[in-house]
């Protein structure tokens, strides 16, 4: 993993009875669960049970109505997470490799271009637009994120979706090397990604 | 006062008893002012009884701005303390406050007519005033058209707070535009010197238009927090 | 730094890509010409309402640009990642409106140049008229960021983004059309640089408070 350091073992994140609310309608209530180096929680949940929120709050977009969320051993706080969305945030005339500086000038990385077109099979689409890439290429470079800047904390809502069977592998291996290297990896998801998680948390009301 | 009102079930126990008590007082300062002024109060020198449309008027001038002041405050509040009732009064004060400025715009024109010999005149003054009607529309069309409540009290807050630094720009940048554009011998809306007798009406009807506000306001209020009652009562229901 | 930097040639590239100020400019071009066909091709009378209605015009065009600058973001998931960048958003929000003038406030202000003379604008005032618009366009664009960013997630807000900004664009108008019709020009370019200047001051601050509320 020549683009990312190791992190060591001291990065925590610690949620404490959080709630959450959007609008008037109550998400969930009284949620508490802690992850250190290393761990991998999946978060489970109906569809709107409010999982995309919790990883929203935990990322500092959201603010929560009770309770709190404590990074802990991060230097910089600026630079503890990466927050993978639903919404790839890729722009659809812009290519590949443009989207690669841009997010190492805006996260402060390298574009890593070699890495992200072998690990994450974007060779041959390296200089087109986005617009005329499949979904699941669209997918990977949305992760391609987590290479470009190194961020101790990954919070990935759905990553898994619109990958197929060789992507599914490719994420997984990244998350475990991520592990390995004292990261810190939460994913929101509709069903089980592969690697056993350290712990596993339902949101529901 | 307003820590303890803060309280949302303290507050509406305060205006079910502060409405009726300000929408009283108010007719009553009309009652007593509105005849006063058109009826006992001297015609002026110059302009004889047109002179009467400012009893209208500048009450109307004076508590649009006010109503747009107390909106930008009641918009710090809320974005500093993220308060609801802050959020509701701010909203609630709007229409008032827009109503008031169209009152000071309309009845100027009015004034206008017979004083100036024409219907609109941008002097510094009115054209201040229909900015501040423009920013209020603005204001109250971003409150509509945003669903969240929550974020529509926050954006329109923000909006708030621009316009009460744009506003005085405004004023300033009209005035220096008018003095540039205009002869000095027209006259301006308040250039009429204003004598002692003319001083009590207006004063009294002042005093009418601030009670009036007030009393508005509380009721938009009351009437935005039962909508929310009810809404979040009906969304338990749907939920259990 | 990097960020912003990254941030302004992204988004130069990207209003590049669009046409750049190609169709600001037809719409500058085309609202300007409608002027002399509604008042007549009488000099005099352009003369004293040409370089007004340049300004107006100009205003107008800055405005048709705000509409997806923030909303774009908002919906595809890049307003999340400028939030969670190391940089303050203030300083992307800035990043974002610097590209918006040097792609289409300039080359409107430059434009400015023929469709004066057009209007029968006298000819030495010309360079004062490209000045006040690329001063004007600043302005224009920093006060819009914030009717941008307070309608970001409003479908089809255009009409909304307008009556926002039009009370803010009062006072560069003011200054700005005076100073291109030759009135007390020295105190309304100062007091118009002012306008700029404050523009700048005020508008990113509060595009990033609303754009953080539009991310929640």
């Amino acid at each position: 993993m020549n683009a990312r350091g190791p992190f060591q073992d001291k990065q925590s994140i610690r949620v404490e009875a959080l709630s959450l609310s959007r609008g008037q309608r109550i998400l969930f209530e009284n949620l508490s669960f802690a992850a250190a180096s290393g761990d991998y929680v999946e978060v489970l949940g109906s569809n709107g049970s409010g999982k995309t929120s919790l990883l929203r709050a935990m990322a500092g977009l959201l603010r929560p109505s009770g309770g709190e969320i404590a990074i802990e051993g991060a230097d910089e706080p600026s630079l503890a997470l990466h927050y993978v969305a639903h919404a790839n945030g890729l722009k659809r005339e812009t290519s590949v490799r443009e989207h690669l500086h841009y997010w190492a000038g805006l996260f402060g990385g390298s574009p890593s271009e070699d890495f992200v077109a072998q690990m994450l099979d974007l060779a041959r689409v390296m200089a087109l637009p986005v617009r005329v890439l499949s979904q699941g290429q669209a997918r990977r470079l949305a992760l391609a994120r987590l290479v470009v800047a190194p961020r101790p904390i990954w919070l990935l809502d759905e990553p898994g979706a619109a990958l197929d069977d060789a992507g599914k592998a490719v994420l997984n291996e990244l998350i475990a090397a991520h592990r390995a290297n004292g990261g810190i990896v939460v994913a929101a998801v509709h069903e089980p990604l592969g690697p056993s998680p350290s712990q596993t948390i339902r949101v529901s009301r | 006062m307003f820590a303890f009102l803060a309280n949302p079930a303290r507050f509406m126990a305060f205006s079910a008893w502060a409405a009726p008590i300000l929408f009283a007082g108010a007719l009553i300062l009309f009652a007593v002012g509105v005849p006063w002024a058109l009826f006992y109060s001297p015609p002026d020198y110059q302009m004889g009884d047109t002179v009467r449309i400012m009893y209208v008027h500048v009450p109307a001038a004076w508590w649009s701005m006010g109503a747009y002041a107390f909106m930008a405050g009641a918009s710090f509040v809320g974005l500093v303390w993220r308060h609801v009732l802050a959020d509701v009064a701010a909203r609630a004060a709007a229409p008032v406050g827009a109503v008031f400025a169209a009152v000071c715009l309309i009845t100027g024109s009015l004034w206008g007519a017979p004083t100036w010999g024409t219907w609109w005149e941008w002097d510094g003054r009115m054209t201040s005033m229909l900015v501040l009607f423009i920013t209020y529309l603005g204001y109250i069309a971003l409150w509509s058209s945003i669903e969240d409540e929550e974020r529509a009290a926050r954006l329109a807050a923000i909006l708030c707070l621009v316009g009460a630094i744009n506003l005085p720009i405004v004023k300033f940048s009209v005035d220096w535009w008018s003095t540039l554009h205009q002869p000095a011998s027209i006259m301006r809306s308040g250039g009429a010197a204003i004598n002692g007798e003319m001083l009590g009406p207006l004063l009294t009807l002042g005093g009418a238009y601030l009670l009036l506000f007030g009393a508005l306001t509380l009721m938009n209020m009351r009437a935005a927090i039962f909508r929310r009652r009810v809404e979040s009562a009906e969304l338990r229901k749907a939920h259990a | 730094m990097n960020a912003l930097v990254a941030t302004f040639r992204r988004e130069l590239a990207m209003l590049w890509a669009g046409g750049g100020a190609l169709t600001p400019l037809g719409y500058f071009f085309g609202a300007t010409m409608l002027v002399p066909l509604a008042m007549g091709p009488d000099r005099a009378l352009l003369e004293t309402a040409g370089p007004p209605l340049v300004w107006i015009a100009a205003a107008l065009s800055v405005l048709a640009m705000l509409e997806r600058l923030f909303q774009a973001d908002l919906e595809d998931g890049s307003l999340d990642q400028m939030l969670l960048s190391p940089a303050p958003l203030e300083g992307l929000v800035l990043a974002k409106g610097a590209a918006l003038w040097v792609a289409i406030g300039l080359p409107l202000a430059l434009a400015g140049a023929p469709v004066a003379i057009a209007l029968q604008a006298p000819v030495e005032r010309i360079p004062l008229i490209v000045a006040s618009l690329a001063l004007g366009t600043a302005a224009f664009v920093s006060v819009g960021l914030i009717g941008a960013a307070l309608t970001a997630s409003v479908k089809r807000g255009g009409v909304l983004l307008a009556l926002i900004v039009l009370p803010l664009f009062a006072p560069p108008i003011i200054f700005g059309a005076s100073v291109a019709s030759g009135e007390d020009v020295s105190a309304a370019f100062a007091i118009l640089g002012g306008c700029a200047l404050g523009g700048l001051a005020l508008g990113p601050i509060a595009a990033a408070a609303a754009l953080r509320l539009q991310a929640e």
